[in-house]
């Protein structure tokens, strides 16, 4: 009788039910991600503590700042939220800082002052929320390009604006909403409550609710939500209509900020928007982003912002800073999915 | 310059394989000047990667490639067309916005100082077209506004002006009607005429008697027979060597009682799609397997998906549990019960960076919420049944489902169904990609739903799979169900002659 040799097929180590430590687990990569974040947020603090210890070191004086910058990012912040569901549900919304700027001048008419704080936000919430609406019925029903339909919004909605305030800037003397920026509560600026009540919210409806999962479905895979038997269309209107509900929230804020409404507000606003969710983490092709990334996001870029303003540096460089960091962060997550599909065998 | 028998390509023991898959197993051919060589295989037997070794997509593992005599190594499509060897694709690769003569002479315009010269570029593309017989097509039309045979004689005006020798042809007449196969064939034989060879890749036997001179078969990576007579080969013979596979899959054994005695399930009748299938009717009773038979292309998959209600029908019902279902709408099919495995697992059905319990429930979540709050506990627990129940390996719900192997990622799909109050599962093509152990378990899951009561209906390239599995088979070609039968009634032979040709062949009929 030969022997044969047969080579017995090498043990597989059983990939078993063995988990990897947290730090290694997919489901963690966003958790790990946010915590670059913060890293770069410390780095930047850190940055602020060498150049300006007087501010960044002074007890008293940090907890001033670190509410001015976090009042600084609320307003751009709300915005921020709706466009992560938005970019999340594989799209884009260019419109909002025009509808900021509409909704701002709809509201601040001196027949909307008319019907008191209360008629404002209404006006701005429900003007905001329809064209976002608009928005979406464009792109889920009449097949319309994000980038498109977005784009003509932001164009008609700031003409619309300018035609409606006549090009000028509108005073408010409702009170009510001018002090909304100046209220504090427990020492923290209503604004900021504000945007954190904002970011609650987003967070339990992305993360906690059937809406959320839907958003996330269909950006993440379009023909499987469908085939799944989810409603892609009508869930893809509702995300643009909260994307334009947020914008409505925002135009509220700013208009307290500067007692007025003018077409010309929130220009560029949808710019910093999406900037803030890419660097969060949030994925252009849909699917991934989460809001705690988002809320990092605005934050390092209000921080940004604010070294350069107690350091007395050129605004220009500022936007220079920032391209470079929306590229590096980009960067950082392309680099970050090849690692994942490279170590696929 | 005819230069007679003259060997152009010559394949010695070529071997491609890919994780997992040898999807060529050492294949030997030659083609020579002047003839058309025509590839006849199963699914899954090797023509794909034949082809893409061939025209330099590929590189081969192992063996020799022989071009005029000379071993070569295309590193790349270009360097292969260069050489003389061009590939016409099924899904022909022309850039539709741009005009005919700009697509015959995509990548070599005559130019001068970097200009592209139109004149000289359209005279060149009208002297290839009328080589082709054609003429009548105008070289400025953008592309995308001719017919589908048009197009292809495009393609073929652009192998010709890069003065290839070998022309290999991807199955080129499913997407030309009858008189334009006719004329298919009149342009291929003034080609072989001039010299050029042609490799043929059809399903189509009457059409290989037709064109072909000699015919290679594969199977499972292999040359089962090569240089036979294309003309007098019988049917019989060339079926039986594409049949037979090596590895035989178990199957869970047909339950004793007779599914067919109970109330209809699903009734589908007179059900058609311009283009894609016409005139079905077919019932699925609960606790029946229905298997369909066809070629890609043959509309099974747009049947699925139209009785799925993800494409609109038009002409025809569809019937379940004796209510007529909502046409065109998918929610309205999940609502009642109908479950789909889509053709496609990566881009149809799964959310691959999504942990696999959000892929088991992506159907389901809602029912597990309460108030519009998900119930992610509830969701895990029973994502987690699901897979205790499936053997899914590893069995941990949270992990992301990309880390999968394609087996366990179709236990997934399937298993999405599961939950819920799934009265009829419909597969497309559910063990595609999966590898031989857990197909096993994939058709036990399928029969086990089955005995539980759920009506299955699947769709398989695999004839063995489909007689396997099913109680009852249906056989599509051109968008028709052409035979119906019981399973055990049918045999492999069979089916494929009924797929192929249309017709059983004389000595091939079973007598029931």
């Amino acid at each position: 009788m030969t022997r044969s040799e047969v080579a017995a097929p090498a043990a597989t180590p059983a990939p078993a039910d063995r988990r990897p430590g947290w730090w290694q687990r997919e489901s963690t990569e966003p958790v790990r991600r946010n915590l670059g974040l913060i890293g770069v947020l410390v780095l930047l603090v850190a940055v602020g503590a060498y150049t300006r210890p007087d501010i960044y070191l002074n007890s008293d004086l940090a907890m001033r700042n670190i509410l001015t910058i976090l009042t600084q990012a609320s307003t751009i912040g709300v915005l921020t939220i709706g466009m992560t569901f938005v970019i999340i549900a594989g799209g884009i919304d260019l419109s909002v800082g025009s509808l900021v700027g509409l909704a701002s001048v709809w509201c601040t008419t001196l027949a909307t002052q008319s019907y008191g704080w209360g008629g404002m936000i209404f006006a701005a919430i429900v003007v905001a929320t329809m064209a976002g609406l608009v928005n979406g019925v464009l792109i889920a029903y009449g097949r319309l390009v994000p980038f498109i339909a977005t784009l003509a919004m932001l164009v008609a909605a700031r003409g619309l604006a300018a035609r409606i305030s006549a090009k000028r800037t509108q005073v408010n003397s409702v009170t009510e909403i001018n002090n909304i920026a100046e209220t504090r509560i427990l020492g923290i600026p209503l604004l900021v409550l504000i945007f954190a009540a904002v970011v609650a919210v987003g967070w339990v409806l992305l993360n906690r609710t059937t809406f959320g999962r839907r958003t996330v479905a269909i950006g993440g895979n379009p023909e499987a939500a469908r085939l799944a038997g989810i409603n892609v269309r009508w869930q893809t209107l509702l995300v643009y209509g909260l994307s334009g509900l947020c914008a409505g929230i925002a135009a509220i804020m700013l208009v307290s900020q500067t007692n007025s409404g003018a077409s010309t507000n929130g220009e560029f606003w949808e710019l910093d928007a999406i900037a803030a969710a890419i660097i969060g983490g949030t994925a252009l092709s849909g699917g991934r982003g989460t809001i705690i990334g988002s809320l990092l996001g605005v934050v390092v870029f209000a921080t940004i912002t604010n070294l350069f303003i107690v350091n007395n540096l050129p605004i220009e460089v500022q936007n220079i800073v920032k391209g470079g960091i929306i590229v590096g962060a980009v960067l950082l997550q392309q680099f970050r999915v090849g690692g994942l599909i490279r170590r696929k065998p | 310059m005819t230069a007679g028998d003259a060997t152009l390509l010559r394949l010695t023991d070529v071997v491609k394989t890919f994780p997992g898959v040898r999807a060529l197993d050492g294949v030997s051919l030659e083609v020579r000047a002047g003839e058309v060589h025509c590839l006849l295989g199963q699914n899954g037997a090797g023509k794909s990667t034949l082809i893409k070794v061939l025209s330099g997509v590929y590189k081969r593992d192992a063996g020799e490639i022989e071009w005029l005599g000379e071993k070569v190594n295309f590193a790349s499509p270009q360097a292969a067309m260069k050489a003389g060897i061009a590939t016409i694709y099924q899904e022909l690769d022309l850039v539709e916005e741009m005009t005919v003569a700009e697509n015959i002479l995509l990548g070599h315009e005559p130019r001068r100082a970097g200009f592209v010269q139109r004149g000289q570029m359209r005279r060149a593309a009208r002297g290839v077209l009328a080589r082709l017989g054609h003429p009548e097509i105008p070289v400025s039309r953008v592309v995308n506004r001719l017919p589908a045979a048009a197009k292809q004689i495009v393609s073929m005006g652009r192998a010709l002006s890069r003065e290839a020798r070998v022309l290999i042809m991807d199955e080129p007449s499913a997407v030309l009607a009858h008189d334009e196969v006719a004329n298919l064939f009149r342009m291929i034989r003034e080609l072989t005429a001039s010299g050029i060879a042609v490799i043929y890749i059809s399903h189509r036997l009457e059409e290989i008697r037709e064109i072909g001179d000699r015919v290679t078969v594969l199977k499972d990576g292999r040359a089962a027979a090569t240089n036979l007579p294309a003309r007098t080969t019988p049917n019989r013979q060339l079926v039986s060597l594409m049949t037979g596979r090596t590895i035989e899959y178990v199957f869970p054994e047909r339950p004793a009682t007779r599914p067919a005695q109970r109330e209809p399930l699903l009734t589908v009748q007179g059900l058609g799609r311009t283009g894609e299938f016409a005139d079905v009717s077919l019932t699925v009773h609960s606790g029946e397997i229905v298997g369909i038979a066809g070629l890609v292309g043959s509309g099974r998959s747009e049947l699925l998906e139209t009785i799925y209600g993800a494409r609109r029908p038009d002409a025809g019902a569809v019937e379940i549990g004796g209510r007529r279902l909502r046409a065109g709408s998918v929610g309205a099919a999940v609502r009642s019960g109908i479950g789909m495995a889509p053709e496609e697992r990566k881009s149809q059905a799964l959310l691959l960076g999504e942990p696999v319990y959000r892929n088991i429930t992506l159907a389901t979540f809602a029912r597990y919420a309460h108030a519009g709050l998900t119930r992610m506990d509830r969701e895990r627990a029973a994502a987690a049944a699901v897979a205790a129940d499936l053997e899914l390996r590893p069995r941990d719900v949270r992990r992301v489902v990309s880390t999968l192997s394609g087996g366990n990622q179709q236990k997934v799909v399937v298993g999405r169904w599961l939950l819920g109050r799934t009265r009829l599962l419909l597969l497309d093509e559910p063990t595609r990609g999966v590898d031989v152990g857990a197909r096993a378990e994939l058709y036990q899951l399928i029969r086990r739903l089955a005995d539980d009561g759920v009506g299955v209906l699947l769709v398989s390239s695999e004839v063995p799979e489909v007689l396997g599995l099913a109680d009852r088979v249906l056989v599509m070609r051109e968008g028709r169900v052409i035979h119906e039968a019981p399973a055990k009634d049918l045999d492999e032979h069979g089916v494929l002659d009924l797929i192929m040709a249309g017709s059983l062949t004389a000595d091939e009929v079973v007598v029931p």
